[in-house]
């Protein structure tokens, strides 16, 4: 546990009543390094580990579904349409917990994981993946209505699959024009994070709630972390939009 | 325009390429096609002419079953079509399209355009297909332009790099669906010409098109289609000079005339 770090004795106080400002800024953003299990960077970097992972997962999956939405098998269809439905609708808190409470406990899924903070990291990232990829599937499809119906026909008309055709012709100008979706998506995904705090990963909600716990400096310590996921956020939202400019399909 | 008739009567007749039995049809209540018979020969080059709406297009789409058709047969080179899947793509491999909106893949360079099918479809090495894909381009006279995006270039260049990408196939049979009718009037020739190139060398072809100069110079046979259905099928010379039905003299009484 943090506990005040006060140097006491450093050098001789002019005036007893009022400590020298150098030590008031010591007081007040003692919380910065008072933590070391995580620590500030390592709740961020645990953030940014589960964005990213989480980020890659849900887009494979969300393209599988956006696959199966537009594919010509009813089975699929239904399949994905359902799944999107369903999965978008239910409150992430609720998935999260429930791969804690659900999957891992009752059903005895331990994801490979003896260690129970290895267990929490891979069951969150189950959860955001799951949640995340219903909105990255949406996206991918409306990316898909933007390519014209003649691109598909004549992929088909030289021969082509129909995965070959959604894989070689439709998708890579499908993603172009969705990139700022995306990257919107991913932006939520990266706070969306915070919701693993509920099943226990050491990320950087769980350590501001323990920080707003033991210290005083409630607002300070607030704008701290909102700070930190701006610095993780805003870089995102700019080179995307950069790259959807770049990337655009010119018709 | 009839001078420039082109000698294509020596080409061996070696069999029927595509045959379609009686085919229908329906878009809704639109009766779109009516019992359709038509019997094209390897090395034939044959125009479908008519007035908008009348089905020329459908008849077309429907021959790569790009269109499904209500009820019928359509063969091509003895087989019949088949349905969606891993046959069909082989037999639309065989079967050259060439769409009136050029659809080339706007994500692609033209040489990839001309590249994609040959490597993922016909699984050709990736160098000998960039070689062929060159000498096509070279062929309809795009070369210089291969390393450019569709966008960048001209109507005319767009479709006449369509007709390579289709020509990389080996197609056994051509189909162009008004390949002309979004070009600028000063681009249709450049298109025309390749297209009359083709024709010369022997490749089968199906034209839907309101060009009736080149119906008049390359065809073997028109073939006129109003209303869903064919109602006449000439020669060139016969039938532009000595439409037999009404329905052909009303239309090219309207489109000759001025």
């Amino acid at each position: 546990m943090p506990s005040p770090n006060r140097d006491q004795g450093g050098g001789t106080p002019r005036c007893p009543r009022t400590p020298p400002t150098p030590e008031a800024r010591e007081i007040v953003f003692d919380f910065l390094s008072d933590y070391d299990d995580p620590s500030i960077w390592g709740a961020f970097w645990m953030t940014v580990k589960l964005t990213a992972l989480s980020g890659v997962g849900s887009l494979v999956w969300g393209t599988l579904l956006a696959a199966m939405r537009v594919s010509p098998v009813p089975l699929m269809r239904g399949f994905g349409t359902a799944y999107v439905n369903i999965v978008r609708n239910i409150p992430l808190t609720v998935i999260i917990v429930f791969t804690s409470l659900g999957l891992a406990d009752i059903f005895g899924m331990t994801m490979g994981a003896s260690d129970f903070d290895v267990r929490g990291f891979r069951l969150a990232i189950l959860g955001l993946v799951a949640y995340t990829a219903a909105f990255v599937c949406e996206a991918i499809r409306s990316g898909i209505n933007t390519v014209p119906l003649g691109q598909a026909e004549a992929a088909r008309a030289i021969g082509l699959s129909f995965s070959q055709t959604l894989g070689l012709v439709v998708l890579p100008q499908a993603f172009r024009s969705v990139i700022g979706p995306l990257a919107n998506v991913l932006i939520a995904l990266t706070k969306n994070t915070t919701v693993a705090a509920a099943i226990g990963v050491a990320e950087a909600a769980l350590l501001m709630k323990e920080m707003i716990e033991n210290e005083a400096q409630t607002l300070l310590i607030g704008a701290v972390f909102a700070f930190g996921f701006v610095v993780l956020t805003l870089p995102t939202g700019l080179v995307l939009g950069w790259l959807s400019k770049r990337l655009a399909v010119k018709r | 325009m009839t001078e420039v008739s082109v000698a294509k009567d020596d080409v061996p007749v070696t069999g029927d390429l595509v045959v379609l039995k009686s085919v229908n049809k329906h878009f809704g209540a639109l009766h779109v096609l009516q019992d359709i018979d038509l019997t094209i020969t390897r090395g034939e080059v044959v125009v479908v002419i008519g007035p908008s709406g009348s089905g020329k297009s459908t008849l077309c789409r429907a021959i790569n079953r790009l269109e499904t058709i209500d009820s019928g047969d359509i063969s091509i080179d003895g087989k019949p079509l088949p349905q969606e899947g891993k046959a069909l793509a082989r037999l639309r491999a065989d079967v050259g399209m060439v769409f009136q909106s050029f659809n080339l893949f706007a994500h692609k360079t033209v040489l990839e355009n001309v590249m994609l099918g040959q490597i993922k479809v016909r699984k050709a090495d990736k160098k000998v297909a960039e070689e062929k894909a060159r000498a096509l381009l070279d062929r309809v006279g795009v070369a210089t332009q291969a390393d450019k995006y569709p966008a960048q270039l001209s109507g005319g260049q767009q479709q006449r790099v369509a007709i390579a990408r289709a020509l990389a196939m080996d197609p056994k049979v051509m189909l162009f669906d008004e390949p002309t009718s979004a070009l600028d009037p000063e681009m249709i020739n450049e298109v025309l010409e390749v297209m009359q190139q083709l024709a010369r060398e022997g490749m089968t072809m199906i034209v839907v098109t309101h060009e009736m100069g080149f119906a008049r110079s390359a065809a073997n046979r028109v073939v006129f289609m109003a209303d869903g259905r064919i109602v006449e099928e000439a020669v060139p010379d016969q039938f532009f000079s000595n439409p037999r039905s009404d329905r052909a003299k009303d239309f090219l009484s309207k489109i000759l005339h001025h």
